[in-house]
């Protein structure tokens, strides 16, 4: 008995060698496992065994049988694997053929600049406010220290639609609108469209964008306002990026200032961009005038505040480098897609 | 303003630093310079030389030869100028060195020009000769150069001497821009006092000192000022005696650095004081001036007058004048009139220097359109004491230039003249606005470089009349920033209660609008606010189309800028047409921006503007493709309600079969449509172009970003087929709202998967098959529950003309 099943597994194990194919194991499965496999019937002829040998033998039957199996099992594993690499080796692609993309469309250039500003302000506890582009002459010129017949007036060329309302030139209005609200402290910044009545060339639009930036609570300074606009530039050009601030005048503040940035293309030194210079001339700012704090009920002996004003255009252009306005308001999309 | 350093430097004599210093220093010190240029730029070793002798060319008739002078040795030169004669002094630029520009006086090279020693037909020559505009200026600034030919110098100057410098060209101009609140500084005296305080350098005024003869003015002229608020102060002096003549060089050589033509002393003299003072004056000649008496008033309306310059100028009452007994003789801070003007016969003149209403002027000026830089000056408000100070200056120039003789006194006429601002000196004030910690003393001592006087008694400090910018302690603190250097105040954060960082919901809907249009494909644009009325009829709106009701412009750029929309299609269908039209494919725009509706015309409040979110695209796109954009858009701002699309919406400017209204819950929020062949063409737009528009203001109501969870179905759901016969007046969304109506609870979707017109299908009829689903929250559906529901739902279909197909 023990050499007919010694025979059994080594022509199990010639067979299982000898396949070439899943189909051909399996045969050997059926052939010797299955139920009228050859092991079975061994196990079948039993009944001819002495009774005191039989455990014997099952042990011997079971013990063939698992290593048959084991060997099996291996091959099958062998061979599938096999199977996989030739079936992997015949689906090579071309892995620099064209791209499926689903075609998204772009922000406009100024969105994107306004969304980096507005995300800065944002984190700094700033909330966006917005105003009326259609506006009354008090909150564009009045309120902000502009009275009737001030020279202000005249150098920003306005639209006027009656002689009291008017296309807003600024966005320095907003910030009468909310101090008019009376809620204190103030951390506003309010983004928006602006007029003038400026010829179409490559650097003017008589319709442009403006941020406008107000900070009103007890105790704000100077150094304040530099400290904020420092960070602010720093986080929207990058953190080398320099600051200098140069006295200037503005009706609603005082004191003025205008914040250069150190050229981010050259970083200073001094190039075409920047003019030689290695600064470029990015906003204005100031400490809000007391006038205007108390015009709007603020008592300027408790409140002090600062404010800014950004164009959005002047941000796009330069971080961009886009060197003609007009293409802001062509909506050419081989232009639109570069951003 | 442009101003030579050197003439800055009169006034500041120890101030020493490069012209690069200078312009850093003074800009941080809040006078902003511009630029400045060097006027010796590209003069390279040029020197004075003296024509000792000339000799023809043997080869050229045009060409001499000339031995010249040059202090250390005698060099020739061979020239083609026609002006020079033996002994002249002229300037020499030497082997090797550089001119500024051609001899023609077009526009100067860079680089300048070279020289070097060469042969001109055969005929050594080691230099040349220099015409004014080789040097890089023309007779506008040298009037006595000749017109063709070499500059030649008067009989002083040293032969070998540095022609550069004997020209005056060993200067910079700067170009200052000031600021329109420091009045002061629009003048040589004002930038030199800032200049001292940057510096820190004493300020030297001109001593001022008039003799003046024997007699008095007051028998020459009269004054009279009839309007005191738009002249608060009107000076006169009388000279007599005048002999005009060129004025010296160095007066001459400051003008020009200035921008000035110079002419003649007596015009020289006027435009002198008024750079260095930034008081205009005016000169009369006496002898016009009828019964030697000056009017002050308004001109009458209707009046015409004309300025010197030839021209006849309509005036009104409003417009200030300077008049003689009998007429009118000058617009006042304006330009004099033809009828009073200097000519070289004249023999006494009468000086005005006055103060008058700044704003007045500015009108005028606008009114009678003649904007001078004597009304530039005026129109900002002039200081009243500095008048008095500016014509004493200009009668103490008419003696010392011999010019003529200045008769004694003054006609002064004034009101009560300002008083003097005085404010407490309060130096914590100061820091704790500023967030700095400058002592006491530096304040101080920046308000002694300003001229602000501090009463240590009273602690007080009183203000100069020339900064009529001061007026607050704010001010005040600005000057201590302006000169303790912006530079040197720290950089801290504002540290008060905090404030949460906010967008308001309307603006994060208009970033999710961007977000979505972006996501189907469309790019962002931007258009103008203002269009032109024709759009109207482009568009094809009726004649009583209450869009036509447009915000008018008073004073716009033009017709095509000159409404405020109240339609976004103009803009957008532009923007289509523009990229079509330079063969972009497949384009898709959006657009987030006001429109401006007005509540009545003319505007008695300020309109409601409202905010459109619009889409255009042509291309590889169907109505459908935009009706998925408009749903993509209301998904993601949380509205999911059924969206009706009512194809009754009456848009001209749509193609009529294509278009529909908008609608969400009963409230219309936008339209969608494809634009009306007729308006493609009035676009130029030569294809079939697709536009949506929704009313943020309208969503705004429906719109949310709140969540919630409904669960995963757990129960199976039955799936059932209907396929119909429908009359082709049946819409799609009539069958779905009886199936969403008749469904009841358990139906929970429907779709429509076929849709077909044509061959197998009776005249007048499509054919159309949806798969509805019906699924229960809280158990397996029976076969019972969806036959019910079938059966509800296909009569109701029946009942519209729907036929089912077996």
């Amino acid at each position: 008995m023990k050499e007919k099943l010694e025979q059994i597994k080594a022509e199990a194990l010639r067979q299982i060698e000898a396949s070439d194919a899943l189909e051909k194991l399996n045969e050997v499965k059926v052939n010797y496992l299955g139920k009228k496999g050859e092991l079975t019937a061994v196990l079948k002829s039993m009944k001819d065994v002495a009774p005191e040998d039989r455990p014997k033998v099952g042990q011997l039957v079971n013990e063939t049988r698992a290593e048959i199996e084991k060997v099996l099992e291996l091959s099958v594993k062998k061979m599938e694997r096999a199977v996989r690499e030739a079936k992997l080796k015949t689906e090579v692609i071309d892995v620099t053929l064209p791209s499926k993309k689903n075609k998204m469309g772009h922000r406009h250039p100024n969105t994107i600049a306004l969304e980096e500003v507005e995300r800065i302000f944002v984190g700094m506890g700033y909330e966006v406010v917005e105003g009326p582009e259609v506006e009354k002459d008090y909150y564009n010129f009045e309120a902000l220290n502009i009275p009737a017949d001030h020279p202000a007036k005249d150098e920003q060329d306005t639209f006027y639609i009656t002689g009291d309302i008017l296309l807003r030139t600024q966005t320095s209005s907003t910030q009468v609108h909310e101090m008019e609200k009376g809620k204190l402290p103030i951390r506003m910044i309010a983004p928006g469209r602006v007029f003038r009545s400026d010829e179409v060339d490559a650097t003017h639009s008589p319709s442009f964008h403006q941020i406008e930036g107000l900070v009103i609570d007890k105790h704000i300074t100077f150094a304040d306002l530099k400290g904020t606009l420092a960070e602010f530039a720093m986080e929207l050009f990058g953190e080398n990026t320099k600051v200098k601030f140069r006295p200037h005048h503005f009706p609603f503040t005082e004191p003025s200032a205008e914040m250069d940035v150190s050229c981010f293309k050259c970083g200073g030194k001094g190039c075409r961009f920047c003019k030689g210079e290695g600064w470029i001339e990015i906003l204005g700012c100031g400490m809000v005038h007391p006038h205007v704090l108390e015009m709007s009920g603020i008592d300027p002996e408790e409140y002090t505040g600062f404010a800014f004003g950004v164009g959005l255009e002047r941000i796009a252009l330069l971080k961009y480098e886009i060197d003609d306005m007009r293409l802001l308001y062509e909506n050419d999309i081989r232009f639109l897609k570069q951003f | 303003m442009n101003t030579a350093l050197s003439w800055i430097k009169a006034y500041v004599p120890e101030l020493t630093c490069t012209d690069q210093e200078y312009m850093d220093a003074m800009t941080l010190s809040g006078t902003k310079v511009e630029g400045y240029a060097r006027l010796d730029k590209n003069l390279e070793k040029i020197v004075v030389g003296q024509i000792k002798k000339i000799e023809k060319h043997p080869d050229a008739d045009k060409l001499i030869v000339c031995q010249v002078d040059i202090g250390n040795e005698v060099i020739q030169i061979v020239t083609g100028a026609p002006n020079v004669k033996e002994g002249d002094k002229v300037p020499v630029v030497l082997d090797g060195g550089k001119v500024a520009g051609g001899h023609d006086g077009g526009p100067l090279p860079d680089d300048g020009i070279s020289i070097k020693a060469g042969k001109l037909r055969g005929v050594p020559s080691n230099g040349m000769m220099c015409s004014i505009e080789e040097l890089g200026s023309d007779r506008n600034f040298y009037p006595e150069a000749p017109e063709m030919g070499i500059y030649i110098f008067g009989d002083d100057v040293q032969v070998g001497a540095d022609a550069v410098e004997e020209l005056g060209l060993r200067d910079t101009v700067f170009e200052y821009e000031v600021t329109s609140n420091r009045v002061d500084c629009y003048s040589v005296i004002g930038i030199a006092r800032e200049a001292a305080a940057t510096f820190r350098k004493p300020f030297v005024l001109p001593e001022v000192t008039v003799k003046g003869n024997d007699e008095k003015v007051e028998d020459y002229v009269s004054v009279e000022v009839q309007d005191q608020e738009l002249c608060p102060r009107y000076c006169a002096r009388v000279c007599k005696n005048i002999k005009i003549a060129p004025s010296p060089k160095w007066m001459q050589r400051r003008l020009a650095a200035s921008g000035i033509r110079p002419i003649n002393n007596l015009v020289d003299i006027t435009n002198y004081v008024m750079e260095e003072y930034g008081q205009p004056m005016h000169a009369f000649d006496l002898d016009t001036i009828a019964g030697h008496k000056i009017i002050v008033r308004r001109a009458k309306d209707g009046d015409v007058f004309r300025t010197l310059d030839g021209q006849d100028r309509n005036l009104d009452s409003d417009v200030l004048m300077i008049c003689d007994a009998e007429k009118e003789v000058g617009i006042a801070g304006i330009m004099g009139g033809e009828n009073s003007m200097i000519t070289d016969s004249v023999t006494t003149v009468l000086f005005e220097a006055a103060t008058f209403n700044g704003a007045n002027i500015r009108k005028s000026a606008k009114r009678v359109g003649l904007r001078t830089d004597a009304s530039g000056k005026f129109e900002k408000g002039l200081d009243p004491y500095n008048a008095e100070a500016a014509i004493n200056r200009a009668c103490q120039l008419i003696e010392e230039l011999g010019c003529g003789e200045v008769v004694g006194g003054m006609v002064d006429v004034h009101g009560e003249m300002k008083e003097k601002v005085v404010l407490p000196f309060e130096p914590e004030r100061y820091n704790s606005l500023l967030g700095t910690d400058v002592s006491e003393q530096e304040m101080l001592d920046i308000f002694k470089m300003i001229e602000v006087d501090y009463d240590a008694e009273k602690r007080t400090l009183t203000v100069p009349t020339f900064r009529q910018d001061i007026l607050r302690q704010c001010d005040i603190a600005e000057e201590v920033a302006r000169f303790y250097g912006y530079d040197k105040i720290p950089t801290t954060l504002p540290n008060g209660e905090a404030t949460t960082g906010k967008l308001p919901f309307k603006l994060r809907i208009e970033q999710k609008a961007r977000d979505i249009a972006e996501y189907c494909g469309f790019s962002q644009g931007m258009c103008y606010s203002f269009e032109s009325p024709k759009v109207f009829d482009k568009l094809l709106l009726a004649a009583d189309d209450p869009a036509r009701q447009a915000i008018t412009i008073a004073n716009p750029l033009g017709e095509d800028f000159s409404i405020m929309r109240t339609v976004p299609l103009h803009g957008m269908l532009t923007s289509l047409a523009t990229n079509y039209n330079r063969r972009n494919k497949d384009v898709r725009l959006y657009e987030l921006g006001n429109i401006y509706l007005p509540k009545a015309l003319p505007l008695t409040e300020l309109p409601e503007e409202r905010m459109q979110f619009t889409l255009g695209m042509y291309g590889d796109c169907d109505f459908f493709d935009m009706k998925g954009v408009v749903e993509e858009f209301f998904e993601s701002a949380g509205m999911h309600k059924k969206v009706v699309y009512d194809p009754q919406a009456g848009r001209n400017y749509l193609h009529p079969g294509r278009q529909a209204n908008i609608e969400y819950e009963g409230t219309l929020v936008g339209y969608l449509g494809e634009v009306h062949p007729e308006v493609c063409d009035n676009y130029d737009l030569k294809t079939r172009a697709y536009v949506a528009v929704l009313d943020i203001p309208s969503i705004l109501p429906y719109a949310t970003f709140d969540r919630k969870y409904e669960g995963i179905a757990k129960y199976p759901a039955v799936l059932r087929d209907i396929s119909m016969v429908v009359p082709k007046t049946v819409m799609a969304g009539q069958i779905e709202a009886v199936i969403a109506q008749r469904g009841g609870k358990i139906l929970e979707d429907y779709q429509l998967f076929d849709i077909y017109e044509g061959d197998q299908i009776k005249e007048g009829f499509k054919s159309m098959a949806y798969s509805i689903t019906f699924r229960a929250k809280d158990r397996t559906l029976e076969e019972a529950d969806v036959t019910s529901a079938m059966k509800k739902i296909l009569n109701g279909l029946k009942g519209m003309g729907i036929e089912l197909r077996s």
